[in-house]
Parts: structure tokens; C-alpha cells; sequence
């Protein structure tokens, strides 16, 4: 039996990786996310030049140009309200998605659900917490953002047509707030609901009609719930999500925020 | 060389047609007394040329050698005319013609100003690097609101009262605290007025307001009539909210909530 000679060395363990780090940094999915210039590739010195490259070469270029007024860092004058709106926006999409996990919109299976989630699951009772603090921070903050506006003029030429998607992401922030109170099917939920659906009913023409297929039937019941947790998971947040797009494009296109006064 | 534009070669060609007869009495004159009287024939023959480029031109003339462009410098747009015109007119005429060391003779189109084609540039604006001034105080504001919220979570627990029953309706029942304004509208007014009228109108002039305002300024004092209606419309419901939160109590009657206490959940 002839005797292979191979005087090439078996590649170490060491070698394999080295191959294996090249192979990934090398690919087009890396040089797709790692943009050329990019910190995570070359190191992060503080130079303008990087400076920039860390909105130019990363995700935030969608939010943020590379340069902003000098003004409009003041946190005097924001109060960081409509940045704090759409962080809580994510974090109530995140602890949402968790909640979802063990919840079933049924009215027979909704409220122990929520009981085991607090007793039984790790971290549940905490999550769903946050979840509804977080909620009525939302509210609060897209409140105080509409009054901030206001009394900055903000809403002014050329930034119209914004504060009109500003409102209607309002509406829409009241409305998901309002759709998640149903969803843990206690006593303060149902007669919460009972009483804000009540109202809608008096609207002239068409209440008692928007009212019927909103709640699935002349009063509140398995349907609702089951209406009302697709318009909180996702009917309201897919529309919300393109509304916050068109609001937060706007910004960008009219210049950055407004001011100084 | 490149090609000569139509629209050049008519206008050198009335040009030429014009300094044919022009010169013919001015030429006279120019005969005996030299550059000076070319000179004299000149702002008459055109006011538009400015009087320093004429002045310029028959500088140049007066050298003998007819050196020098009619007006030099950036700025000036200037055609070359090469054999004919040469000859049209050599001295004066309805021109200002000055003959290059070549033979060549040059001619003032136009006179461009620098502001009119010229980008100029805008004023800068003091700007500054969104990171880190801009990112690190949103990084920190998000962080403080996470951090709020997260011990707030941990000490309060959200509430969850007894499963739904339609049969047993709680006393009173409220709505959520933002639509609270609204429900307290309703012990006040007949339902159409307080759950449909006023809201739809102050959602529909809040939705209109930058359409309703056209006062540009943004300057506080210039607009104390905007703030004044805006702060009354938000106290308004500000109060409401506050008085069905936490001053009515079973069937909706006024309570003190330090006498009676709270009847209020979030």
C-alpha cells in the first residue's frame, strides 16, 4: 500500500478558525452590515470622520442626519418627549411579544391566564407590569408631546402636515391603549370598556353600527376579546408603525426640530 | 476653434453692416484728428458699455500696436472674430473693437456678474455631531425611562380584580383615565353634547390648528392668544379628569376622596 505523501500539516483548530473569521468577515452579508468605514470593523477613534461614520454606517441613519442644530440637543428644550414615546413604543412591543406567549384571547382561558402568568411564569408578573406602566407612560408622554409642540409653535410652516400625523398618532396611541385594557378580562377591564364603548353608541349615523362591530355583537363578550386582541397585537401597531414612519420621515424633511424660539 | 454660434455670426453680421456706414462720416472726421475722434464717436454709438471699458479700449488703441483685450479680467465674456471682421472696422464704429496682437478682434458680449450664476453659498448653520451630543442624552433619557419604569414595575403591581361578569356591575364603574374627561362630560350634558359635539370639535380644531393659526411667529409673546386658548382647553380637561377620577364615587356621585377614598384604578 502506497504510503500518501502530503507534506502539508493538518490544519490546527486554531487555523480552522482563522479560515472560518475570514470566510464570515469576508462574505457579502458582512460587508452588508459592517459597512466599509464602519467602527465595528476598523475601531472607533474620536475624529469627525468617525463621529459620523457611527450614524452614516448604522441603522440610526434612518432616525438621525449625520449633523443636528446645535439647538436641537438642548434636552431643555424637547424633554426627550418624543424620542421617550417611541421608546416606549419598543419597549411595549417587547414585553408585549413576551405576554402573547401566555395569553389566550378566549373568555374562559383569558383571566387565569393572566393569573398564571403572574404566579407561574418567571418573570411574568414584572413583565406584564412594565407592560402596563409602560402603557400609561406612553399615554402621558404622547400627551405631553402634543402640549411641548403646541406651545413651541412647532406646528407651524413647514411642519403642518406633520402635527396632523402627530394627532392622529395620538388617537391611535389612545386607542391601543384603550384596546389593551379589555385583554386581561377582569371586572375593571370589562366595565372600563363597557362604559368607553357606551359612549361611542352615542355618535350620530353610524355609533351603534361601528359600535356592533367593534364589540362583535350588542354587548361585550368572547368576540370582543377576540376582536380587540387582533386590533392590539396587530391591527393598531401595523397601522401606528406607519404613521410613526411618516411622522419621524417628516421631522428629517422639514429640517430637524423646530426652533430656537 | 470651435464653431461659431448662428446667433454670434448675425449679430457680427449687422455688426458689420452698421460700422459699413457708420464709419463712413465718422471715418471722415477720424481722418484728420486721429484715435481722439474715434473715441468722441463711441458712447454715442453705444450708452450700454460701460464707460471705464471704453476708456480701457482706447487705451489700448492709442498704444499704435493695438495690444490689450477690450477688457480683460474675469468676469467678462469675450468672442473672437477672426478674418472678416478684422477688416470691417478697424478703428471706432458701433463697436468697441479692440485688434489683438494676432490680427484678431475681440468684442464684449456680456458682462456677467459673480452673484447671478454663481452658487453662492448658504450661511452656515452651527451645527453639531448627532453623536455623541445628540445619541448619549437620548441614550440616557431612554435608560432613566427604562430604569423608572422598571422599579416601578417591580414595587406596584399592575392591577387584576375578579373575572368579568356582566351580572355584577361595579360601583362605580369608570373608564380609563384618559377617557375620564369624557365620562364626567356625560353627568354634565345630555350624551350628544358631551360624548360626541364637544370632543369631535376640539379633536377637529386640534387636528386643523396649523391651518386655523396663520400667525408665523413662534415667539411666545407674539402669540399669548394661541397659547392662552390651547392652555384653557387642556386645564379644561385636565380638571374634568382629576374631578371624575377622583371626586365621584358609587353611582357617580361627588365624593372627597380624603373623607370617602379613592375609587381609581389605572
Amino acid at each position: 500500500m502506497a504510503k500518501i505523501i502530503d507534506d502539508k500539516p493538518r490544519p490546527t483548530a486554531k487555523d480552522r478558525l482563522n479560515d472560518t473569521v475570514d470566510a464570515v468577515q469576508g462574505s457579502q452579508a458582512w460587508s452588508s452590515i459592517f459597512r466599509p468605514g464602519s467602527i465595528f470593523r476598523k475601531g472607533y477613534t474620536d475624529s469627525p470622520r468617525n463621529r459620523s461614520y457611527v450614524i452614516m454606517n448604522s441603522v440610526l441613519y434612518h432616525l438621525h442626519p449625520v449633523k443636528v442644530k446645535r439647538h436641537a440637543v438642548k434636552v431643555s428644550y424637547t424633554l426627550c418627549l418624543g424620542g421617550l414615546s417611541f421608546f416606549l413604543f419598543i419597549l411595549l412591543t417587547v414585553t408585549g411579544i413576551f405576554l402573547m406567549f401566555f395569553y389566550r384571547p378566549e373568555a374562559t382561558a383569558a383571566w387565569n391566564d393572566i393569573a398564571n402568568l403572574e404566579t407561574s411564569v418567571t418573570f411574568g408578573l414584572l413583565v406584564r407590569n412594565m407592560h402596563r406602566w409602560g402603557a400609561h407612560l406612553m399615554v402621558l408622554a404622547v400627551f405631553l408631546h402634543m402640549a411641548r409642540v403646541f406651545y413651541h409653535g412647532a406646528y407651524k410652516p413647514p411642519r403642518e402636515f406633520n402635527w396632523v400625523i402627530g394627532v392622529i398618532l395620538l388617537t391611535l396611541t389612545l386607542l391601543l391603549s384603550f384596546t389593551g385594557y379589555l385583554l386581561p378580562w377582569d371586572q375593571l377591564a370589562l366595565w372600563a370598556v363597557a362604559v368607553g364603548t357606551e359612549m361611542m353608541g352615542f355618535t350620530p349615523v353610524f355609533g351603534q353600527e361601528v359600535r356592533f362591530v367593534l364589540l362583535g355583537g350588542a354587548e361585550i363578550g368572547s368576540e370582543t376579546l377576540l376582536r380587540w386582541y387582533v386590533l392590539h397585537v396587530l391591527f393598531l401597531p401595523f397601522i401606528i408603525v406607519i404613521f410613526m414612519a411618516i411622522h419621524f420621515w417628516r421631522v428629517r424633511k422639514d429640517g430637524g426640530i423646530s426652533g430656537p424660539l | 476653434m470651435t464653431e461659431i454660434p448662428e446667433h454670434l455670426l448675425k449679430r457680427a453680421k449687422a455688426a458689420r453692416e452698421k460700422s459699413a456706414d457708420a464709419p463712413a462720416d465718422a471715418a471722415a472726421s477720424a481722418e484728420g484728428s486721429g484715435t481722439g475722434g474715434a473715441a468722441a464717436s463711441e458712447p454715442a454709438a453705444d450708452p450700454r458699455i460701460p464707460a471705464h471699458l471704453l476708456e480701457r479700449s482706447r487705451a489700448a488703441r492709442s498704444k499704435g500696436d493695438g495690444g490689450g483685450d477690450a477688457a480683460g479680467g474675469g468676469g467678462v465674456a469675450v468672442a473672437d472674430k477672426v478674418g472678416a471682421v478684422v477688416t470691417a472696422a478697424p478703428a471706432g464704429g458701433g463697436v468697441p473693437v479692440g485688434a489683438g496682437p494676432g490680427g484678431h478682434t475681440q468684442r464684449l458680449l456680456t458682462v456677467v456678474k459673480s452673484g447671478s450664476i454663481q452658487e453662492v453659498k448658504a450661511a452656515p448653520v452651527d451645527k453639531v455631531h448627532t453623536w455623541p451630543h445628540l445619541l448619549a442624552a437620548e441614550f440616557v433619557a431612554a435608560l432613566a425611562c427604562l430604569v423608572f419604569t422598571f422599579l416601578f414595575s417591580v414595587w406596584v403591581n399592575a392591577p387584576l380584580y375578579e373575572v368579568a361578569n356582566a351580572n355584577a356591575t361595579p360601583n362605580p364603574s369608570k373608564a380609563p383615565w384618559y377617557f375620564m374627561g369624557l365620562q364626567e362630560l356625560l353627568a354634565w350634558f345630555h350624551p350628544m353634547i358631551a360624548g360626541v359635539t364637544i370632543p369631535g370639535v376640539a379633536l377637529i380644531v386640534l387636528v386643523f390648528a396649523p391651518y386655523i393659526d396663520k400667525n408665523p411667529s413662534n415667539k411666545p409673546e407674539d402669540r399669548k392668544f394661541a397659547t392662552s386658548l390651547m392652555t384653557v382647553h387642556l386645564m379644561f380637561w385636565a380638571v374634568l379628569t382629576i374631578i371624575g377620577s377622583f371626586f365621584r364615587g358609587p353611582g357617580f356621585n361627588f365624593v372627597l376622596p380624603w373623607v370617602d377614598g379613592l375609587f381609581f384604578h389605572l
